[in-house]
């Protein structure tokens, strides 16, 4: 289950961001931040086509000592970040992949709301429970 | 086609036609100032439509390659699910201008097949102007989108990227 889970617009600033309460959140804002650099090299490396995966999912991004990052870009360009604890090694690709998932749906739930601006920070209830149900569950 | 989708089908363009009314209703229909205004209410109801919807319809599609990538995307998958046909022809010159021809548009087909009614043919393209530059800005790329019809109900699109 997921430390931090992030929402990143097209111009790179953050839509949505929640982390655990019980840690430092200023440590996720960072990690997430410095991601984002991650992201854009796949992205364009992507483009070369030299092996043409063309994947919304990005997978790993990298692994620090006790987390890891994963990244997922929709075409619209917003990039969803998450930060997984490393010491659960029990989390395989594929259910990462499947929560990246579910996120993209809920995202888009978003999106096609009348009451949502596109471009604005998201706000939605409906959104925060898909995010809580992929979240640690604060002890 | 099942009853579904054609009560489907008549249902958007119904809505559409009520759209236009009411947006003109409450404009006024004198001069040509009020006549812009409407359009470009049509065109921004488009936009935020088009919008919403590219979001839905590439959520399960492979990341585009290029610019050409999404142009055949919108003429084929958006123009399907929209307008229930393809795109009968796109052209570009490679240099950011892209024209869309549909030689049978389904929101004016069922005016006119003739000159008859040609000067209102404007307003009934609006919406779907918006529509195209709202998914292609969600996609990521700036542009102006403006239609021509001289014949009914065949109608171009022409698309002119804004490089940044």
């Amino acid at each position: 289950m997921a430390v931090c889970v992030a929402v990143i617009a097209k111009e790179n600033y953050p839509l949505y961001i929640r982390s655990t309460p019980t840690e430092n959140q200023l440590k996720f804002h960072y990690t997430v931040h410095t991601s984002l650099d991650v992201v854009d090299e796949k992205i364009s490396a992507m483009g070369k086509a030299v092996m043409d995966q063309r994947e919304l999912y990005l997978g790993l991004l990298y692994p620090t000592e006790d987390y890891k990052v994963y990244g997922y870009v929709t075409n619209s360009k917003v990039k969803f970040v998450m930060v997984v604890d490393s010491s659960n090694t029990s989390l395989r690709d594929n259910e990462i992949r499947s929560m990246f998932r579910k996120l993209h749906n809920s995202y888009t739930d978003v999106m096609c709301n009348p009451f949502y601006n596109p471009g604005d920070p998201i706000q939605s209830r409906a959104f925060d429970n898909t995010v809580t149900s992929m979240m640690v569950p604060a002890c | 086609m099942n009853k579904q989708d054609m009560a489907d089908e008549a249902l958007f363009l119904l809505l559409h036609n009520e759209v236009i009314s009411c947006v003109y209703k409450a404009g006024g229909d004198q001069g040509d100032a009020e006549n812009g205004k409407c359009i470009t209410k049509l065109e921004n109801m488009g936009f935020r439509v088009g919008q919403g919807l590219i979001e839905r319809f590439t959520k399960d599609t492979a990341r585009f390659k290029d610019e050409l990538d999404i142009m055949k995307f919108v003429c084929k998958d958006f123009w399907t699910t929209v307008f229930k046909k393809q795109i009968d022809n796109l052209r570009t010159n490679h240099q950011g201008i892209y024209v869309l021809q549909d030689n049978k548009f389904r929101l004016i087909t069922q005016m006119s097949a003739g000159k008859q009614y040609l000067e209102h043919a404007p307003k009934y393209l609006a919406f779907s102007c918006g529509l195209i530059r709202g998914g292609l800005s969600n996609l990521g790329i700036k542009s102006i989108v403006t239609a021509e019809v001289s014949v009914m109900p065949a109608c171009k699109f022409q698309v002119m990227i804004q490089k940044l």
